[in-house]
């Protein structure tokens, strides 16, 4: 029952145990290798979350509870109460100041509050501790608000609303990222109004108004090539058209809009970061566009153009609402490409520290991400802090906008 | 055949052929055995209930009408259809006298002692002689005094396929570049240079042109002196021209694959005993 | 433009209403007109990077002291000296992305080895939007990670005295984990398109899981793997933020990943981050680097669209 009908003999070694054991160890190595990018952004959720939260021990100019007035902490005290805490404790020439920025009778009591924190009390982190530190540490947290007579002591959240509401500053326990956000917002806004019709419109024209010729090829090789420049390149082009070159019209010069101070109007302006971000994410518009285009069923088409519809009346009544859900899915997921986007907002030149937020497209502005970058750039451990709270805020804000794309692309896979 | 001077396989495997087994296997006569088989996908059942004892050495066709079941219970022959997601086999498959059901079974051993040709032509993209050697280097090929070097080896097969003088001088092509007929006789040599007891054909030759059929069915009655072919077909000329043995299946009122009738192909082509067998075979030649 | 005449009252009209001919159509010629603007900004794109980056490379090129010999041989970048030679910003890039290859490159394909020909459809469907997650997080919390998390654990492994503060270690490590699941995401991508027929041919043969993987399906995606080792390649060279805040400031010649060493993009980014005026020299030759960076990455672009071309010729 051997070698059937063979001019020669064969024999074969058993080598399946030794093979079967190198394809375990070998499916452990795969399982763990996926698991490795699972573990890794675990991990990096930890480490924000430990830098978050924890102890911080605060100095102060003046003692909080010497500014109660019959037993009223002052954060609960009127507008008047405050104003009389200000002048007690300021100098005149500062008081002046001021004065000249906002007037007193101008600012409502929450305004009045900040203002007494800022200029009175001038909290200081004396000491910052991560979360782990805090729960694991005490006894090095004791020792080191021992160091510090008078400090207090308190288990602080970063992402707490003084975060969203205050705007930059110098001063960690202070500083917020409203500024910021308002920043991102508005780039984002001009972002959209420029990428999202030059997009689809380009898919358009790729899909439905262009033949297979060498001009359509190199249309698409060349937005494939786009898609891959890295995005530095891109602030380059930012700086180099539209901050430099377009400087009359971004400045808003040319329409007598500059905003604030005439030093601004250097072309360094939201209108110019939101152009060269549309250009940023405009190939990956175009390219996921054009798929939903070209995942319309053809039939529709020609029972359209059947019907004695011309070619746009087709698109528009039966082409373009058919691959919508997948356009805005495109669309979405690279609009949060260009939130988190920082280098090229770098170079077209955010502006370091503002504390106004901004009015219009002319402004100066910073971004979340640019506020990270900037906080995450500094030694102190309380900056850190702050820049993993506003991690918080930006990762929140991605992770919504693609769980709204996700749940966009299942309605539309459960439609077809 | 040749005397048994040589063990084709192993000492320590379970499927060796040694003192009782192979008087088992050989009193039998069968090569392999299906019992009260039926494989479900999921909660769908597929096929119910086969019983069917497969000859040794001969070709035995499987036909019946699309959504029968035919090429599950070929693929249930050698644990193919463990790579479906979900699917699952009850009752008994008996080879060499056990059960390749077993818990204790290994699939992989199964699949190298039962080859199996598949529908399309589908050699893997290296060259026509690594195709060939691949399998059997996998294996343990031994080579040594007294044995065929692995170049013979690969001729030896390439021969037994009736290919050999086809691409004898192109070994180092790659596979895809042969004929779609050719490519099928290179998967053939494939099967064989491992050496299994079984060989299944899933329509071996449904992707051909006449002439290139006409060739790999004569490749089967030549093969069938050494092997066990079991062959499904949707052709049942091809099933009368070159089978031994024929089962006719077909679809049973719960949408499972039955087996209705199972003999002699002379008999079920002439002599049916089952009228739904002779309703399918006089309803397809008209 | 369509040639198709509308006729939307035609069947009432009688016979000599009817009209076959071209009709203008001003609205349409409108849109068109639009559309094919659209098609083009991209076209424009392209131009408006190689123009300015070229003029500007031109001007730097052009100023006495400077060559594009020493510029590419060059290995001190100190433009306050009047030396501008790449190789320093080069090396740490390399370094850096040499890292992130070195992480990204054998996880990303076991992982897709694994979702492609081990995992279960639904874990394959929960696992890898789980990993493309993480090519989503913002590069800029990446360098936070790296210089958080990264760094301080390469100190505490390796030395205070043998690691720095910045190096680029820390953020080629970090940068693999950014770019695996654009190694993982392709690589399974091409995996997957293997013909299953291959699998079977392989399985009954007798082969095991891992034969099948390794020997058969892994060879028969070569393209594909290699384009998209490709692209991450080019995506790790053309990354900046990571490097900007974890690998340190200030260009420095040296192969000790532990050191600090500033790359291409990371110098573009400081530079520009500080108040710079135009038509200086320092202006200049950011776009010489970003010229420069700007081909190696298309050039790796190119190549990789090329493989996959030549893969898609090979598999029909």
């Amino acid at each position: 029952m051997n070698g059937p009908g063979l001019s020669f003999p064969v024999e074969f070694d058993p080598t399946l145990p030794r093979r079967h054991s190198s394809g375990n160890i070998f499916a452990r190595f795969f399982l763990v290798s996926t698991w490795a990018g699972i573990a890794a952004l675990a991990l990096l959720m930890l480490t924000i979350l430990n830098d978050s939260i924890g102890y911080v021990i605060i100095t102060t100019e003046v003692d909080p509870a010497s500014l109660a007035v019959n037993g009223v902490p002052y954060e609960e005290q009127t507008n008047q109460q405050l104003t009389d805490i200000l002048a007690n404790h300021l100098s005149a020439r500062r008081l002046r100041v001021l004065e000249k920025e906002t007037p007193f009778a101008d600012l409502n009591q929450a305004e009045l509050v900040l203002l007494v924190e800022q200029e009175v009390l001038d909290p200081e982190a004396a000491a910052t501790f991560s979360m782990v530190q805090s729960l694991f540490d005490r006894s090095m947290v004791n020792a080191e608000l021992a160091e510090h007579p008078g400090a207090t002591m308190q288990m602080r959240f970063w992402l707490q609303p003084g975060l969203l509401s205050n705007s930059g500053s110098s001063n960690a326990l202070l500083a917020g990222i409203r500024t910021a956000l308002y920043g991102s917002l508005w780039i984002i806004a001009i972002t959209i109004l420029v990428a999202f019709p030059i997009g689809v419109g380009a898919a358009i024209f790729l899909e439905e108004y262009t033949v297979d010729n060498a001009f359509y090829r190199l249309l698409r090789a060349n937005i494939t090539n786009l898609a891959g420049v890295p995005s530095i390149i891109y602030g380059m082009l930012g700086l180099a058209i539209f901050v430099r070159g377009m400087q009359p019209i971004t400045s808003g010069a040319l329409f007598n809009a500059v905003s604030g101070d005439p030093a601004a109007a250097t072309g360094r302006t939201i209108l110019s970061a939101g152009f060269t971000l549309a250009l940023l994410i405009l190939p990956l518009i175009i390219i996921n566009a054009q798929e939903a285009i070209r995942a319309v069923n053809p039939l529709l088409r020609q029972a359209s153009l059947g019907l004695g519809a011309t070619q746009w009346e087709t698109i528009w009544h039966h082409v373009l609402p058919q691959a919508m859900p997948g356009i805005l899915t495109g669309t979405i997921l690279a609009i949060s490409r260009a939130i988190g986007e920082t280098a090229p907002l770098v170079v077209v030149g955010a502006a370091t520290y503002i504390t106004f937020d901004p009015t219009g497209p002319f402004s100066k502005f910073t971004t979340l991400p640019i506020a990270i970058y900037q906080w995450v750039s500094r030694p102190q451990p309380e900056f850190r802090s702050l820049a993993a709270a506003s991690i918080l805020v930006l990762m929140a804000l991605l992770l919504s906008l693609n769980a709204f794309a996700i749940a966009l692309r299942n309605r539309l896979q459960k439609k077809q | 055949m040749l005397s048994s001077n040589i063990m084709p396989y192993a000492q320590s495997n379970i499927f060796s052929k040694t003192g009782e087994q192979e008087e088992a296997a050989g009193a039998s006569g069968f090569a392999i055995e299906a019992r009260n088989l039926s494989i479900h996908y999921s909660a769908f059942r597929a096929v119910k209930n086969v019983d069917m004892a497969i000859p040794e050495r001969k070709i035995t066709a499987i036909i019946g009408p699309s959504g029968c079941g035919k090429s599950t219970v070929l693929r249930s022959f050698n644990r193919m259809n463990d790579l479906v997601p979900g699917a699952h086999a009850e009752g008994d498959v008996i080879f060499m006298g056990q059960n390749i059901y077993a818990p204790q079974v290994d699939p992989v051993e199964v699949r190298r002692r039962i080859g199996m040709v598949f529908q399309k032509p589908n050699p893997f993209p290296r060259s026509i002689y690594e195709n060939v050697a691949w399998g059997a280097r996998l294996n343990g090929f031994k080579v040594g005094l007294g044995r065929p070097s692995m170049d013979e080896w690969v001729e030896n097969c390439l021969r037994k396929a009736a290919l050999w003088d086809e691409v004898k001088d192109k070994l180092n092509q790659s596979g895809l570049s042969l004929s779609g007929g050719q490519q099928q006789r290179l998967c053939i040599a494939r099967a064989i240079a491992i050496q299994p007891q079984i060989i299944l054909m899933d329509e071996p030759a449904s992707a051909l042109d006449p002439i290139a059929t006409l060739k790999v069915e004569e490749l089967m009655q030549e093969l069938a002196r050494d092997y066990t072919i079991i062959v499904v077909t949707h052709n049942m000329q091809q099933a009368a021209r070159v089978s031994d043995q024929t089962a006719f299946f077909t679809v049973d009122a719960d949408r499972a694959g039955m087996l209705v009738e199972f003999g002699d192909t002379r008999q079920i082509f002439t002599n049916p005993k089952d009228s739904r067998t002779e309703g399918y075979i006089s309803g397809k030649y008209g | 433009m369509s040639t198709i005449t509308n006729n939307a009252s035609g069947g009432n009209l009688s016979p000599e209403a009817l009209s076959l001919k071209h009709r203008p159509r001003p609205v349409e010629a409108l849109i068109y007109g639009f559309l094919f603007f659209c098609g083009i900004v991209s076209i424009f794109t392209t131009l408006g990077i190689v123009y300015e980056l070229g003029k500007e490379s031109l001007l730097f090129f052009s100023t006495p002291g400077v060559t594009i010999w020493g510029f590419l041989t060059g290995t001190r970048w100190q433009p306050q000296a009047g030396n501008f030679g790449i190789l320093p910003l080069l090396t740490s890039t390399l370094l850096t992305s040499g890292m992130a290859m070195l992480v990204a490159a054998p996880l990303g394909l076991a992982a897709a080895i694994y979702l492609s020909e081990y995992a279960t459809p639904s874990l394959r469907k929960a696992l890898k939007p789980t990993l493309e997650v993480l090519a989503g997080v913002p590069t800029v919390v990446y360098g936070y990670f790296a210089l958080t998390f990264m760094t301080p654990l390469l100190r505490a492994i390796f030395g205070k005295d043998t690691v720095e503060i910045y190096n680029t270690a820390s953020a080629g490590l970090v940068m693999g984990i950014l770019i695996l699941p654009l190694v993982s995401s392709m690589a399974e991508d091409a995996l997957s398109a293997v013909p299953n027929a291959l699998r079977e041919a392989a399985y009954g043969l007798g082969a095991t899981k891992l034969e099948v993987a390794v020997q058969v399906v892994l060879p028969a995606a070569v393209s594909g793997l290699a384009a998209a080792f490709l692209v991450a390649i080019s995506r790790a060279i053309g990354e900046t933020m990571i490097v900007a805040i974890a690998a340190g400031a200030g260009p420095r010649f040296t192969f000790n990943p532990f050191q600090a060493a500033e790359t291409m993009s990371g110098h573009i980014v400081r530079i520009s981050g500080g108040d710079l005026s135009y038509n200086s020299i320092d202006y200049n030759s950011l776009f010489a680097i970003g010229l420069f960076l700007f081909i190696v990455t298309a050039a790796i672009n190119l190549v990789s669209q090329q493989v996959v071309r030549h893969l898609k010729r090979n598999t029909q």
